[in-house]
């Protein structure tokens, strides 16, 4: 009896571990989610490195990764100040686009007149492409400027904000509009106590969205002239001189700024959800 | 001073003599709502006259769309009335509502999620600017009058649905008002709940001698916690008969327990009020008690 049902475990386990592979431990499935990304990446760097190396693909046209990470090295304190640079007129266009767009979400929330008269230009600022935009602004503010670059990526952030705000500010329930009437609570409290925490994971989405697209669009914006030294022109001035090892060196900067930022609002918003459960009460 | 309430209220249907409109908790008049829609208009209440006294349990029972709940929205200012005259301790609506002069608690819990328990009872008195240190010792006290003191630091989430409810109701005493308005707090919750719950409020309604609205479909619910019964028949939405609860086997609300549900006399009441809903305006006035038509309480 005892030797059949070990049996029948033994068959069961081995049934269900064919079927699906969530038959590991926890603890082997969370070692897994990090280790497997990044032997995915290690092996596709390694064939890279060969290609290049052994199937003979010109370094000029596909620089390998060896002398990426050589340029890096080489240029490491540039690398630095441009990510620092970039990094800082994204973060200030993150910060400002995200203050305009809970503000302006707030209003267009509060007076129906205000989100009718808003709604066309913030349709524009959705589809207006940062590559017109740059020029511009960077003539208008000067060669020796930031503002014009912080300026597109607070007009990229603001966008996801908006809208995401506004859709949270729409969120309350009747019966909480009923309970605070009820309570004669004024327009503040109603925004402090009802209104701001209903909308705070629209919100929050809305600046992790923003905060991709403000580095994207500070980086972009910075092929369009105005000042040198960020990570956008770095990569123009690399490449427009063959020196695409450094280019690419300037590109893995970029790529790590973007997900410092995604990350850094990723951890925002799970630090303010933590004890927030995102089901609403009856 | 109730006990006198009740009698001059059981010597007339629901008109009480003019000395006590000033004390009346809720005085209505003539009220009438009507709802613009796009079929065209509803009467959702038509002269609707009602008044409750102070510390008196009054339910308003009657089928969906008898304006029971729009009456309830009325009285608390969260409509208004098209025509018609409401008071609420002799103040308008409007400013009973600005006064705080009552506590509400509806179908829903209508608790904030992102709240815990204790700062969701705290809420109406972290609005109207009272001290921390009395609204935690205030705070304390509801919850250990609901029953859910060890709960006070949950989310409500994770809570059961009557806790929810419990919660609700901590919350709409928070204030101490004299007049509690309930939109069928208990509808959602079972039997079983249900019954305590209405057990709970009874005592302590009548412990701090608030009056209380009472909204519900249920018949036996209504029976086991009111001094009267507002039957509403609906389209349009009228008072078709107010019935006295005359349950003999207690003597106060404070002392309503289980034991009443299996009283004779509790039967006859719920008999009563069925006939009244059942029997459209069918004259219920009449003193000897209607024999009993099958075994149907609900």
């Amino acid at each position: 009896m005892t030797s059949t049902s070990a049996n029948a475990i033994v068959t069961g386990r081995a049934g269900t571990g064919a079927h699906r592979s969530k038959g590991w431990s926890p603890r082997t499935e969370s070692t897994l989610r990090i280790a497997a990304p990044i032997s995915l990446g290690l092996i596709v760097l390694g064939i890279w490195q060969l290609l290049v190396t052994v199937g003979g693909v010109d370094d000029y046209l596909l620089p390998s990764p060896s002398s990426i990470v050589v340029e890096l090295v080489e240029f490491w304190p540039a690398v630095v100040s441009a990510t620092a640079l970039t990094g800082t007129n994204s973060l200030l266009g993150l910060l400002v686009g995200s203050l305009v767009g809970i503000v302006t979400a707030a209003i267009a929330a509060r007076w129906r007149i205000a989100d009718q008269m808003s709604a066309p230009i913030v349709a524009a600022l959705a589809v207006v492409p940062i590559v017109a935009l740059a020029p511009v602004l960077n003539s208008m503010f000067g060669a020796d400027s930031q503002f014009g670059r912080q300026a597109i990526a607070a007009i990229a952030s603001f966008v996801p904000i908006f809208i995401n705000t506004l859709r949270g500010f729409r969120q309350t329930t009747p019966v909480h509009r009923d309970l605070m009437k009820a309570y004669a609570a004024n327009s503040g409290q109603m925004l402090r106590s009802l209104t701001l925490p209903t909308a705070r994971p629209f919100i929050l989405t809305g600046i992790r969205i923003a905060s991709s697209l403000a580095v994207i669009s500070a980086l972009v914006a910075e092929y369009f002239g105005g000042p040198r030294g960020g990570l956008g022109s770095l990569i123009a001035t690399s490449a427009a001189s063959s020196a695409y090892s450094r280019a690419w060196a300037y590109v893995g900067a970029s790529i790590a700024l973007g997900l410092l930022f995604y990350l850094a609002t990723l951890a925002l918003e799970r630090l303010v959800m933590r004890r927030v459960p995102t089901g609403g009460s009856r | 001073m109730s006990d006198q309430t009740l009698n001059s209220a059981a010597t007339a249907d629901a008109q009480p003599a003019a000395s006590d409109t000033d004390a009346a908790a809720v005085l209505v008049r003539g009220v009438n709502k009507q709802f613009q829609t796009a079929t065209g208009v509803v009467h959702a209440l038509e002269g609707i006259d009602l008044t409750v006294s102070a510390g008196e349990f009054v339910s308003l029972i009657g089928p969906s769309g008898c304006g029971k709940s729009t009456l309830m929205r009325l009285i608390a200012d969260l409509d208004e009335p098209t025509s018609g005259e409401l008071t609420v301790f002799g103040k308008t609506t409007t400013q009973a509502r600005l006064d705080q002069d009552y506590g509400i608690a509806f179908q829903q819990a209508g608790l904030l999620p992102w709240r815990t328990v204790a700062a969701n009872v705290a809420l109406p008195l972290e609005l109207h600017g009272v001290a921390s240190a009395a609204r935690r010792t205030r705070v304390a006290d509801l919850l250990d009058m609901v029953g859910l003191t060890e709960f006070a630091d949950r989310f409500p989430d994770q809570l059961s649905g009557g806790m929810q409810q419990r919660v609700a109701i901590a919350r709409s005493l928070a204030e101490e008002p004299q007049l509690l308005l309930m939109d069928e707090p208990f509808g959602a919750l079972d039997e079983m709940t249900r019954e305590k719950m209405q057990t709970d409020l009874v005592r302590i309604a009548a412990n701090t001698g608030a009056a209380v609205v009472f909204v519900t479909h249920s018949i036996p619910e209504a029976v086991f916690l009111s001094d009267r019964v507002v039957v509403m028949s609906p389209r349009p939405g009228r008072i078709s008969d107010v019935i006295e609860m005359r349950l003999s086997a207690v003597a106060g609300r404070e002392n309503r327990s289980d034991e009443l549900r299996e009283a004779s006399s509790f039967f006859e009441m719920v008999t009563e009020v069925r006939e009244a809903l059942h029997g459209g305006a069918a004259d219920s006035s009449g003193d000897e008690p209607p024999v009993a038509r099958g075994g149907d309480t609900r």
